[in-house]
This record gives structure tokens, sequence and C-alpha cells, in this order.
């Protein structure tokens, strides 16, 4: 992933979208989800430009990126792995899918693997309860009734797709 | 030509991460190959409701029902049902039992016993097409209120009956009164479409299977209480819904249903949509105002209210979905006939999402006052697994659970209040033998630690300290005087917290200590979980008698706790084992047994 100074067209990209937007109130969020969209994460980098050109402190950008579950400011894996912990989910089986990924994965919270591939993220409901446990791989490869062999499976098909080895074997 | 088969492909949320797109594609090629595309109508709808069977199909004119389809099945219908005329038995749905079910739509006991009102479109017109709704009755209501009086309008509203469907059940037309009469000449309409609440898809269903009908609601809404203005607040983990209003609005203004004087008149309304960002809190309505202006959502003190001083301090209206739902079909039909659907103090129908350990799992309606027996055994299909049934939750985070005793309470507002728990937004959690009610609390109250905006002491610490004294109980570390504490805690933080969040968070272990004490009992004095769910309390053993030898257990396990030479019986080394019950699922001889660890001790 280039550093977020490097990627200055995502800056350009980013102020077109605010230029699109300006006469509107109140875009501070609307803003944040573009910036994450292009940059991935939200950087302090990131944040204070955002302030700079909505004109309000970076305190406030801080703040509101800081109250919001769905702003992170650290990077997340190439395929952010979404676990849904909502109600139906969880006595379906979630915590299991949980367990099973963190001993596969071997990382701590949301902190991506050292191949920088996947990572793991505890969600709210998805609003696919009746599917439950559901599991979302990036944004769109949806996946419910899972079970802890279906993951493996699932985890396979990136690794396989990208042509890498399972991250922490070591043969 | 003339069509001759109109085929209904649900594509509600559960039947395209089931396969939708795939079977549509291929019943798409198939019906080209032979050439049928003009005589065969394929209409992609929101949720039909079943979502455990799908992908599933609607053929009419004889109304067939095919569901659990696969791409290749596709080819068959086309080749059987419309080329030779002949139904695909292999596709029907067959009841739980095996046997097969009756083969139409109407006819299955899934559907017979619903009302749908809100629900009117779902799984019957395409979501990104306006001429379909149009062609139901769409915007008829807007047209004919707009020749009303806004007072009329409240007044009609009053007359049906309709309260909030988004928890509270606030009289709509009361609300509308008093934000009507609020002096300003900005006022605003925002559509509740955060559904925070796990286990909860029915707004998500409204929003993707017909978005219309909630945007002729806030247009409405608007007109009656003299709103220009309207935000649909939508939570981020909707993107289809999220879509699927995009295109509705530029459809809508495109036709001029939306933007300035609307059929001719001197009202105009301009809709916006807000992104949340994953805060649950943001769902309570002083929060949410704070959320659309692009800030940090936290709540404020009541009075003032919203209908005072809401978005930019402006009068504003806060709508769940569902409730705007409802309104284009009032209008069209009457306060009248709402009002002769439902009970006295709760007119109408509620939408609902089932969930949890019930055969049907699918978003139904049924008209208020339907009892929870009807809703789970002739609707939902009862549990599977030939488990039983333990409790129901409703409400969510802020409600509680319903023991089997009450399954004979009717759904209303009034009724589940008493119970202890709340209708809220529609969620209905089954919950079997195997499920630990301590746990369930513990989880719930998780939920409402971390979603606690940390504005006030009681909800930020006070979830705190009784999520520590669960932790404990499910732990088997819990002692007599915590069942004290918990009770003391609950009742300080309901009466002190600032906003709703706090006010219900202490529900769930409320509503578990009066219907299921003996659960935290026996964990606590004799460390044993009744739903042996809970891990620190159970303990798997290999029965001597029932062992073969195969191994299958000592390849599952993760841990090398299982110790034994193939062909001879084996063991499970205590200290190593983690209670993972991975041997427990591959054992075939049903030899691994799940025990309370306490029994384990005393052998
Ligand atoms: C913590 C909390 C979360 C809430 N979440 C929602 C929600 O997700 N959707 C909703 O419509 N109402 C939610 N509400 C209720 C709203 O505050 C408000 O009462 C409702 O949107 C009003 O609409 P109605 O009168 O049409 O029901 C929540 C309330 C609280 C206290
Ligand atoms: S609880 Fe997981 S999708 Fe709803």
């Amino acid at each position: 992933m280039p550093t977020i100074l490097e990627a200055d067209s995502g800056f350009k990209e980013l102020d077109k979208y605010i230029d699109g937007i300006k006469e509107k109130k109140g875009m501070l969020i609307g803003v944040l989800h573009k910036a994450q969209e292009i940059f991935g994460y939200l950087p302090v980098e990131v944040q204070s430009h955002v302030a700079e050109k909505l004109h309000v402190p970076e305190s406030t950008v801080y703040g509101v990126v800081t109250f919001y579950s769905f702003f992170t400011m650290k990077p997340r894996g190439k395929y952010p792995i979404k676990l849904c912990m909502g109600t139906a989910c969880y006595v379906k089986g979630g915590s299991k899918l949980l367990e099973t990924l963190r001993e596969e994965l071997e990382v701590k919270g949301d902190e991506p693997t050292k191949n920088g591939l996947f990572s793991i993220h505890e969600v709210r409901c998805l609003g696919a309860c009746s599917m439950a446990p559901v599991v979302l791989v990036g944004d769109n490869d949806f996946h419910g009734h899972v079970t802890p062999h279906k993951l493996l499976q699932i985890l396979d098909s990136y690794r396989q797709k990208e042509g890498k080895r399972n991250e922490n074997k070591k043969s | 030509m003339t069509v001759e088969n109109t085929i209904l492909i649900c594509a509600g949320g559960a039947c395209i991460s089931s396969g939708e797109q795939s079977v549509k594609s291929t019943l798409e090629e198939e019906i080209k190959k032979h050439g049928l595309d003009s005589v065969v109508k394929i209409v992609e709808t929101g949720c039909m409701g079943s979502c455990n069977l799908g992908p599933l199909m609607v053929i009419y004119p004889e109304g067939v029902f095919y569901q659990n389809l696969k791409s290749q099945d596709a080819k068959e219908i086309v080749e059987e049902h419309l080329l030779k005329g002949r139904v695909v038995q292999r596709l029907f749905y067959k009841g739980p039992t095996g046997e097969i079910k009756p083969r139409m739509k109407e006819e299955l006991p899934f559907f017979t016993k619903q009302v749908k009102v809100v629900t009117r479109n779902l799984g019957i017109i395409d979501p990104s097409n306006i001429d379909e709704y149009i062609a139901n009755d769409g915007y008829f209501a807007l047209n004919k209120i707009l020749e009303w009086s806004p007072e009329r309008l409240i007044e009609e509203i009053k007359k049906s009956g309709l309260r909030g469907r988004g928890g509270a059940g606030f009289p709509t037309g009361l609300k509308w009164e008093f934000t009507r009469k609020s002096k300003s000449s900005e006022k605003y309409v925002i559509c509740n479409a955060d559904e925070g609440d796990p286990g909860a898809f029915m707004d998500r269903s409204v929003l993707e299977g017909d978005p219309h009908s909630v945007l002729e609601g806030m247009m409405i809404a608007g007109y009656a209480i003299g709103a220009q203005y309207g935000y649909i607040y939508v939570r981020a983990e909707y993107p289809l819904a999220i879509e699927r209003l995009k295109k509705a609005m530029s459809q809508a203004y495109e036709y001029g249903l939306l933007g300035k004087r609307i059929f001719n008149t001197n009202f105009s309304f301009d809709v916006e949509l807000r992104i949340g960002a994953g805060a649950f809190v943001c769902g309570e309505e002083t929060a949410l105002i704070r959320s659309v202006e692009g800030m940090r959502g936290q709540p404020v003190q009541k009075p003032p209210y919203p209908a005072q001083k809401g978005v930019w301090d402006k009068p504003t209206v806060i709508n769940n979905v569902e409730t705007l739902a409802n309104l284009p079909v009032i209008i069209n039909k009457g306060a009248d006939w709402f009002s002769s659907i439902g009970t006295e103090k709760s007119r109408g129908t509620k939408v609902l999402a089932l969930s949890g350990k019930i055969n049907n799992a699918g978003l139904i309606e049924v008209p208020m006052g339907t009892t929870l027996r009807e809703i789970i055994f002739d609707i939902g299909g009862g549990i599977p697994n030939g488990k039983k049934f333990k409790a129901v939750q409703t409400g969510g985070p802020s409600g509680g659970c319903i023991p089997d005793e009450y399954l004979d309470t009717t759904v209303d507002y009034d009724s589940l209040t008493k119970l202890g728990t709340i209708m809220g937004s529609g969620g209905m959690v089954v919950m079997d033998e195997d499920t630990c009610m301590v746990d369930v609390a513990r989880y719930f109250l998780e939920f409402s630690a971390e979603e606690s905006c940390g504005k006030c002491t009681p909800c930020r610490e006070g979830t705190k300290r009784m999520l520590e004294i669960l932790h404990r109980i499910v732990d088997g570390e819990g002692k007599l005087e915590d069942i004290d504490s918990l009770e003391e805690l609950a009742i300080s933080i309901k009466d002190t917290a600032l906003c709703g969040l706090g006010q219900t968070a202490p529900n769930p272990v409320l509503s578990t200590l009066r219907y299921f004490r003996d659960e935290y009992e026996s964990h606590i004095k004799e460390k044993r979980c009744i739903a042996r769910s809970c891990k620190a309390m159970i303990a798997y053993t290999i029965d001597s008698e029932k062992c073969v030898g195969c191994g299958a257990c000592a390849r599952a396990c993760g841990v090398n706790a299982v110790i034994g030479k193939i062909k001879e019986v084996h063991k499970i080394n205590q200290e190593a084992c983690i209670k993972c019950g991975s041997c427990y699922v591959a054992c075939n001889f049903d030899a691994v047994k799940k025990v309370d660890a306490v029994d384990l001790v005393e052998d």
C-alpha cells in the first residue's frame, strides 16, 4: 500500500468530492466516508486535510472519527473479514467462528495479518439474521450458515486467488 | 405477443447472498435459448419473507413456488415448466419432516396467516422500477392528501390509531400535531433507517423491496407538518438499501414526484440521504439529529423535543421506516379500514423478523394481537432438530426474553410491556434448550456497554459494573450476593440514565432474572449451566462403551487433547482440553458426551 503522502491523486479525488457538496450542511461524516473509501483508513494526515477543507477544527474531525466504529485510523487487511456478532449469529455459533479465525490467523484485535491479506472485524448485525451465522469478506462477498470448516475454506480461496501461502505455517 | 408467464424472483438480501444472481442469469439465458423472451417476463422483487428457503421464485399465472434453487435448476424449470407445462416437484417446498407441502405460494402455512400492509409490495413488484410502484397505487395517496388541509390529514392519521414502529409506540398523528404547531418557516422530516437492534431486518427489507413507499410516506409526513426537506438516515451496513433508495430518489425526481411544486401544487419537497457510521446510539432520536448534522452522535436531554428543536434547531419529525411505509395505505384505504386490524390500543400490523433457533427464519407481517405461539410455531414452523423451545427475545438490547408459559400472549405494545419486555422494532430471536439465559443477558449487556456513548455516568459505568458481575457468573466465579447487586444496579441505571439506551439497557438482565432465576442460581451455587453452554462449567468425556476407536475425535482435536490408539477406546486429557467441541461434532457413534464439569471431578 502506498503511503498516504504519495497517494496525492487520492487527495485530488477527495477535494473534487468536497467541492461538489460544498453548499450542503453537515457533510463531515459523508466526507469521511468518501476519504475512507479512497485511502482505506483515516490517518491523521487525512483528518487534517479534511479539517482544513471543511473549515472545522481538527479536534472535531478526530472526535467524529473516534466516535463511530465504521471509521478506522489503522490500515486494514486487503480483505477485511467481518464477523457478525449480532444476536441471531451469536445464538447460532458466531463466537465459535471468531475463535477459529483468531486461531488460524493469529492476530489480535483488528490488526492485519503479517502478509497484509486479512484482518478480523467483529461487527454488529448485518441484517441477514435468517442465514445466521454470517460472515462478510470485503464489502460484497457474503456467506451465510457458516461453519468453522467453511470459514477455513473461504480463507483458502482468497489465499489461492492472491497466490499466497497460509500466513502462519512455517513449512 | 402477450406475456404468458411472469416469473418473480426474490432479490432480497438473503436470496442474493445465497446465489440469486446466478439463478437469474441462467434463467435468462435458457429463456432466450428457447426463444421465450417475448412471452416470459422476469421480475426481480424485494424480500418475499421466507429467507431460509432462498433463492426462490414464483411462476404465474399459476403461482407455483420453487425454492432452494441452484443455477442448474433454472434450466430444468425452463425446459419442464415453461416449455412442457410440467411442474418440477423436486423443487417444491418440503416441510421440516420431508413431506411435500402445497405447491402454491398462497397455500404455504408460512404465508396464510400473514396480513401484508407495510410489505404489500415486497415480493410482488420490482423495487427499482417506479412504474411498478405507481401501477400498484403508488403516489396515489400523496396526490389525494395534497387536496386536503394538513389538519385534515393529521386528523385522519390520529383516527387510524397508528403508533410509531421504531420502538416506543408514540401515536404518529399526535407527534405530527405538535410539530405542525411549532412556528417556523423551516421544518424537517427524518426517516429513521438506522435499524440498530441485532436480530432485526424489517426496515432493511422494506427499504430494499419497496423504497418508494418510504419516500411517499416522508412526503405525506412533510405535508402534514409543513416541512420542505427530508433526510433519510440509513446505516452503512445496508449498501443495497442505499443503492435502491438512491435509484428511487432519482426516479421520483425525474417524474416530478420529488422537487418543486409536486402535482402542480404549492407543495415542494426534497430528500437527502445520510449514511450512518456504526454507532447504535444514533438510532435514538436526539443522537440521530446530531449525526445527521455530521457530528458525534451523543444524545441530549429532552425537552426540548425534536418537535420544537430538531435538526439545525428547527422543528423536526422523526419517524421510523415502517411507520412511514404504513401511511400511503392508510390514506388509500382509510383510517377506519386500518383501525379495524389489530387490537384496541395497537392498530394495524407489525412486521417481524424471525431468526435464531427457528425453522422458517425470515420476514413476516401479522395483525397486532397475533399470539407468540402462532408466530413461532404456525408461521415460524417451530424449533429445528426436535429441540425444546426455551424463550423468545424481543426488543433487542432494550427488551427481554419471554418463556414458554407466556406463548399465548398476544403481540401488541401493552402485552409485551406487561411481560417486562418491549415490542421494540420487531426483531424476534428464538432460543432453544441449548441457549444459556445468563449468557444471553451477558451478551446484551456487553452490547449496551460497548455502545454507550459515555456521556452519562450511570450508563457508562453502571453497565460496566453489571457486565463484570455477569462475566463472573458465566465464568463459574459468581457469588450469591451478585444477584442482588445486579438488581440494585439495574434499577438505579434505569432511573438515572440520560437517554433511552441507558434507561433500557438493564432490561435483558431484569427479564432473565424474572423468568430464569434458577439458571443464575445454578451457575452460582452448583456451578452448573443448565443449557450446557458456558465453557467454564462443562467438560467433554468419551463413553468407553460406545467408543469404537476410529480416531475421528483425535484428528478433529486441535490441541492434541484426545489420547488413545486406533481401534482402542480413546480418552480426553482434561488439562489440555480447551472445550471447543470439535470432538463432539466429529464423533459418529455418539460416544463423546458433554457433561457438567462438577460431575467429572467426583468421578
Ligand atoms: C438506543 C436507542 C436506539 C434506537 N434505535 C432506533 C432504530 O434503530 N430505528 C428506529 O426507528 N428507532 C430507534 N429508536 C427510537 C427512536 O428514538 C424514535 O423513537 C423513533 O425513530 C421514532 O419513530 P416512530 O415514532 O415512527 O417510531 C431508538 C431509541 C433508542 C433509545
Ligand atoms: S445477527 Fe448476524 S446478521 Fe443479524
